[in-house]
């Protein structure tokens, strides 16, 4: 009897995701990395050149409110890129946050139809995103040669092998975060208001306009050095910069941070999927 | 070898707004379940599911002990009324939503079509809406680009295939979901009343292709659908839900009729009026001598009865027809009030009590009534399509001739002088 047996009861194990279901999607995950970049440029003149236009508006504007005006160090390192460095991060980690975070909300009328694994939604927009980070990266780099041919005191430390590894840290973040915010937004919304609210204050407990090595208040040190994105965005310039925190136990906590986040939220994930049709 | 199994199926849900008010349930059942290790205290309230009555408590179930088996090959048809559970047993067999209680098996790849074009993207183009929506029932993109021809075919919107979807007709939407539903070779397919949309020729395009799947490949089909014409000529078994129960499970013929018949005391004839124009006010309809809007014509039956009483404020140039059809809705008679007079001028309180003449033998089956008031050619003044349903007894020949069941009502013979 070659054909699959599917089993449908109310009963869960907590932990059922089938992993060889979303493999044999494959395609399906392609296809919506596909569609989410190109229904993005539909009916734009400028199209992917928006990608550009937004870090170098928040960098400008980063430039002027806090270097120019609060005057935070930036250790020596010229703010456009310091800034560049901290936020092309920050926007990617952003985007896969909040877009995974609706995946129930937008696509209610595809999930009330048809079943496939719901976690393909999530990964594709983690996956489509790195587009949208490549092309912000090269705006990056192209600074960064700038600088760096101007006589910046810059350099490439040998943490940037490490790169890969930061872009799935962040990625995994952002996707952990994202799913179990969006499993717990189905039913009750309150959550959605205070969320807006809450990346916007963790974006300023990350060191991203301002070096962690200016922040000498213990506890606030302490606060900052539990949030798992500060080791993230300090490692990633210290390896581009030659400047910044860079500690393996830290790098350490935010991957372990990342996988328990990771295992809750597909847990969670999987839990409401079965039912949230009924009560979003 | 069974396809399907159903066991003790239910599904419960709660009835208004999710609110503050939710929440002190969901910390009972939390509290019950995971802590005192109880059944889920809301599970054993809740209401059958009537849509109609006012019930006590906040939870329903729309589904609740259903149990039944399909056997592979098979083609079910699933019948009801409005809010009986027919979408609900079909969303939980599709795994859109998961059950409350009881559990189902099936063995097999299971297709479904709750509603067709599933995650069409209208700025993109049906190539690639092709390769989307296939592969968002399943299929891998190397089984779609060898069907792709097959599915553009089927379609027949080869015209538009590199076109965005946003700009095609409702009608062209749906046949291309169709046709990618219709070749993704599923086990198990689950249609959810999707044929309203196209045209007639499509729709015997689809429904030809159902009876493709399930004859020429052995796969199982559940099919839900209000047009009985279509349920009949597709299944083999049916199932009849009420109020979230199954009420009939059997033959699709004995189901169809059944419930068919059991509409007799829910409806009335004036209840089928679709617009009505301010000036007119209707206070009975009876036809075959009856209000209700199924009734039988019976062997040797040689008139229908047609009264209509009601009030009129001042509507001149009216006529009143009766238009008689076949169970596809191909009209098969017309009955105007007004044939041999000039047209009616209706003010104050009027009635009419007319018989119409039946032809001699009528063949066994079903004829709906559309009833309309109107201004010939300028506007209506009462529209009630299929406001009534006769069950023709009929002439059935007894030599022994397989006549299908929907060949015709009138039965020619020889005229012997």
């Amino acid at each position: 009897m070659g054909k699959p047996v599917t089993i449908i009861t109310p009963q869960h194990r907590l932990w059922e995701v089938d992993f060889r279901e979303i493999w044999r999607y494959r395609d399906l995950v392609d296809l919506f990395v596909k569609r989410n970049i190109v229904v993005q440029y539909k009916q734009t003149i400028l199209g992917p050149l928006w990608y550009l236009i937004q870090p170098l508006l928040t960098v400008l504007m980063n430039m002027v409110v806090f270097g120019g005006i609060a005057k935070i160090s930036t250790d020596g390192v010229p703010q456009a890129l310091f800034y560049m460095a901290g936020n092309v991060c920050w926007f990617y980690f952003a985007d896969c946050l909040n877009q995974t975070a609706t995946t129930f909300t937008t696509n209610q009328a595809m999930f009330g139809k048809v079943y496939f694994p719901r976690l393909v939604v999530p990964i594709a927009t983690v996956i489509s995103n790195l587009l949208r980070f490549g092309i912000q990266m090269g705006l990056f780099v192209g600074f960064y040669l700038y600088f760096f041919f101007t006589g910046a005191d810059i350099h490439l430390t040998w943490a940037a092998f490490l790169i890969p590894l930061l872009i799935v840290l962040l990625a995994g973040l952002g996707l952990g975060f994202g799913i179990l915010v969006s499993s717990m937004t189905t039913k009750y919304r309150d959550l959605t208001i205070l969320f807006t609210f809450i990346v916007q204050l963790w974006m300023y407990g990350t060191p991203i306009v301002y070096p962690l090595s200016i922040v000498t208040h213990s506890t606030l040190r302490l606060f900052i050095m539990a949030n798992p994105m500060t080791f993230v965005i300090e490692a990633f310039k210290y390896a581009t910069l030659g400047q910044g925190y860079f500690s393996w136990l830290g790098l350490g906590y935010s991957f372990a941070f990342m996988c328990v986040l990771l295992v809750v939220g597909v847990m969670v994930f999987n839990k409401v999927q079965r039912t949230f049709m009924d009560t979003v | 070898m069974d396809a399907i199994t159903f066991e003790g199926v239910g599904k419960q849900y709660r009835l208004g707004t999710v609110s503050s008010g939710t929440i002190s349930h969901d910390l009972n059942r939390w509290w019950a379940v995971n802590v005192m290790h109880k059944e889920d205290p809301y599970l054993k309230i809740g209401e059958t599911n009537d849509r109609a009555h006012k019930g006590e408590s906040e939870y329903v179930w729309a589904l609740k002990d259903i149990n039944f088996k399909v056997e592979e090959g098979d083609v079910v048809g699933i019948i009801g009324k409005n809010g009986a559970g027919k979408s609900t047993l079909l969303k939980l067999l599709s795994r859109v939503t998961a059950p409350t209680t009881g559990k189902i098996t099936a063995y097999g790849r299971i297709a479904s079509l709750l509603e067709v074009g599933t995650g069409f993207h209208p700025e993109m183009t049906g190539r690639e809406n092709i390769y989307m929506n296939g592969a968002i029932m399943g299929m891998t993109k190397a089984e779609i680009t060898r069907k792709l021809d097959e599915i553009v075919d089927f379609s027949g919107c080869e015209r538009y295939i590199d076109t965005p979807v946003k700009r095609y007709s409702s009608g062209m939407t749906v046949r291309l979901g169709f046709a990618i539903a219709a070749h993704l070779e599923p086990d198990i397919l689950v249609v959810d009343e999707v044929l309203a949309v196209g045209d007639a020729e499509f729709q015997k395009k689809a429904i030809g292709k159902m009876q493709d799947i399930s004859h020429g490949g052995g796969r199982t089909v559940l099919f839900v659908s209000h047009n009985m014409a279509a349920v009949k000529s597709l299944c083999k078994t049916g199932i009849l839900l009420e109020n979230g129960r199954i009420k009939q499970l059997g033959g699709i013929f004995d189901v169809v009729n059944s419930y068919l018949s059991e509409q007799e005391s829910y409806f009335l004839i004036k209840d089928n009026i679709q617009t009505i124009d301010k000036d007119l006010i209707i206070n009975k309809i009876m036809i075959n001598g009856t209000e209700s809007s199924v009734s039988r014509i019976t062997h040797n039956q040689p008139t229908l009865s047609f009264q209509i009483e009601g009030k009129a404020n001042n509507i001149s140039n009216a006529e009143i027809c009766l238009i008689l059809k076949n169970n596809n809705g191909e009209a098969l008679a017309l009955f105007s009030l007004s044939e041999d007079s000039p047209l009616l001028t209706l003010d104050g309180e009027f009635h009419f009590s007319k018989k119409i003449l039946l032809p001699e033998r009528l063949h066994h089956g079903m004829i709906r009534i559309d009833l309309h008031i109107h201004q010939p050619n300028v506007q209506y003044y009462l529209v009630a399509n299929n406001c009534c349903c006769l069950d023709v007894e009929g002439y059935i020949p007894a030599t022994g001739q397989i006549r299908s069941i929907n060949s015709g009502f009138i039965t020619l013979i020889e005229k012997n002088d």
